[in-house]
């Protein structure tokens, strides 16, 4: 028997008024995100233009920060070294000292307690993010620091022979180990609430069929909820990332900002690209307004660059457990 | 290892009054329509949902009572399921999904590894064993699955409709191979199926629930 294909059709469908005026604000609702970033991208690119064609590559590299003076004839030098390397210190251990809290608290409220406490629990958690950072900051300040120079000492007491725990000077106060749990704790609500959302959808077909082969919860959990929630775990921890970067006031308030790149992590000195602009910013002349911009451009592509690695990442992490 | 389940599953209308046991080397086939009951047995027995009453119990060993509040957990009970629709671990080779089981239970990697290693040879996958679910055919899928379920050594095997999601041809073969495989499990089984056919190439008694 002979067959014949049949004609392609022309589907046209016609579109309501009403259709195309939704389509116009949703597309204009995701366009404008672009747009908004775009904007803020060029209006830094501009304003830092300047800075960068004075002092080139050396603006990354180097670490001193110094308006100058025309009575001792001193040229301005502008370097953020020091606080970029202290951002990516500071963020970086705030997110080691988060994950296990991260995953703990996750776990916790969707596997291992009832809706109602469940949804108690979760309240509070979710009132943690609506905590304004200068409450964080004093906190940190008064209360915490106190506690975490002494924990800082103790490490350095006994791991001191290990590098990033040396200090030159015994004074543990304001160092990036006190404001990165500051981080830790400003961070917790977002990433426990992006990776137990996605942890709360692991495939409960897949879970039943571990406790069915002999299981424990924790097995179950370990086979199935872990591997499929990574992607939300690195998505959750990634947003935590871009908040710590970002952090101004509490990390300005917990930490001594010191122009000079350093490695140890427990000492007073430290560095943060967002509360060098905070702290600068008031009494800045025009170059060095034009620096603090190129220094906010700088975190700016970071973050960007950080996200777009987070993307491949949970890309990568999702395809592998379809 | 007996298997005695006295009571209701189920609830509302699909709410369901029961009285079966199956002998060690038995294989207890339950047919009947859907809505009826077949699987939510399985899935009480594996301790996956709750009795609604009376007992169930295992040479002797009370699982579940729920007028006693007496429930044994999923994992403390010496039972492994073949479910319709397979439930393998997408992210997980073959020989890491069969060996799933065993290593949950706390056996050691290279005993698991050996063990899981014999038991794909059983079954006729040896070659497969680095492959992803999604690299292998239904059949092989169901392969794997009554591997990961017979590994564990189970007491009671339970195996939910293990026919309905292959074609016809790994179903022709898969119905060879099951009855060998059942005639050397010491334990009792219990097979669900919507197919005579089923029953008569495996089951030594059949259950039906109308």
């Amino acid at each position: 028997m002979q067959t014949t294909a049949p004609e392609r059709r022309q589907i046209t469908a016609v579109s309501r008024p009403s259709d195309k005026a939704f389509q116009g604000v949703v597309t204009a609702g995701a366009l404008s995100a672009f747009v908004v970033l775009a904007l803020i991208a060029g209006f830094l690119f501009l304003r830092s233009t300047e800075v960068f064609r004075t002092f080139g590559f050396d603006f990354i590299t180097r670490s001193k920060w110094d308006a100058g003076s025309v009575e001792d004839a001193r040229a301005p030098q502008f370097g953020v070294a020091a606080m970029l390397l202290g951002s990516i210190i500071v963020s970086t251990m705030a997110m080691i000292f988060a994950l296990p809290f991260v995953m703990g608290t996750s776990l916790f409220l969707e596997y291992y307690i009832s809706r109602r406490i469940r949804f108690v629990l979760v309240s509070i958690l979710d009132l943690m993010a609506a905590i304004p950072s200068i409450i964080y900051g004093l906190w940190g300040y008064l209360v915490l620091m106190p506690y975490a120079s002494h924990w800082a000492a103790s490490i350095n007491k006994y791991l001191g022979w290990i590098p990033i725990f040396a200090v030159d000077r015994e004074n543990f106060d304001a160092s990036p180990f006190v404001a990165s749990l500051v981080l830790c704790l400003m961070i917790l609500p977002i990433a426990s609430s992006v990776t137990r959302e996605v942890y709360s959808r692991a495939p409960q077909d897949q879970i039943t069929a571990a406790y069915a082969l002999g299981a424990s919860r924790w097995g179950a959990i370990r086979a199935v909820v872990l591997p499929f929630g990574l992607s939300g775990l690195v998505g959750g921890m990634l947003l935590g990332l871009g908040r710590a970067l970002g952090e101004t006031i509490a990390v300005l308030l917990t930490l001594n900002l010191v122009f000079a790149v350093k490695f140890q992590v427990l000492a007073s000195a430290g560095g943060n690209v967002a509360s060098l602009i905070a702290s600068r910013f008031g009494e800045a002349g025009p170059l060095e307004l034009k620096a603090l911009m190129a220094a906010g451009l700088v975190l700016f592509v970071l973050t960007l660059l950080v996200n777009f690695g987070a993307s491949i990442i949970v890309g990568r992490a999702s395809r592998s457990t379809k | 290892m007996s298997i005695s389940l006295q009571g209701t599953i189920g609830r509302g209308e699909f709410e369901r009054s029961l009285n079966l046991s199956v002998a060690d080397g038995e294989v207890l086939a339950i047919t009947g329509p859907n809505g009826s009951g077949k699987s939510t047995i399985i899935h009480t027995i594996a301790a996956l949902v709750p009795l609604r009453s009376g007992h169930l119990e295992s040479d002797g060993a009370m699982w579940d009572a729920p007028d006693s509040k007496q429930w044994v957990a999923p994992e403390n009970r010496t039972c492994a399921v073949v479910f319709q629709d397979l439930r393998l671990f997408p992210h997980m080779n073959v020989i890491a999904n069969v060996s799933y089981g065993l290593r949950a239970q706390g056996v050691s990697k290279d005993e698991a590894h050996s063990r899981s290693t014999a038991v794909l040879a059983r079954v006729g996958l040896s070659l497969f064993a680095t492959r992803r679910p999604s690299e292998l055919s239904g059949g092989e899928r169901q392969r794997v699955a009554l591997a990961r379920a017979l590994v564990v050594e189970p007491r009671v095997l339970l195996l939910d409709e293990p026919l309905s999601a292959v074609d016809v041809v790994s179903r022709a073969a898969l119905r060879e191979l099951l009855p060998e495989v059942l005639g050397g499990f010491a334990g009792a089984t219990i097979l669900v199926t919507h197919d005579l056919s089923d029953v008569e190439a495996m089951a030594t008694r059949s259950l039906g629930l109308f």
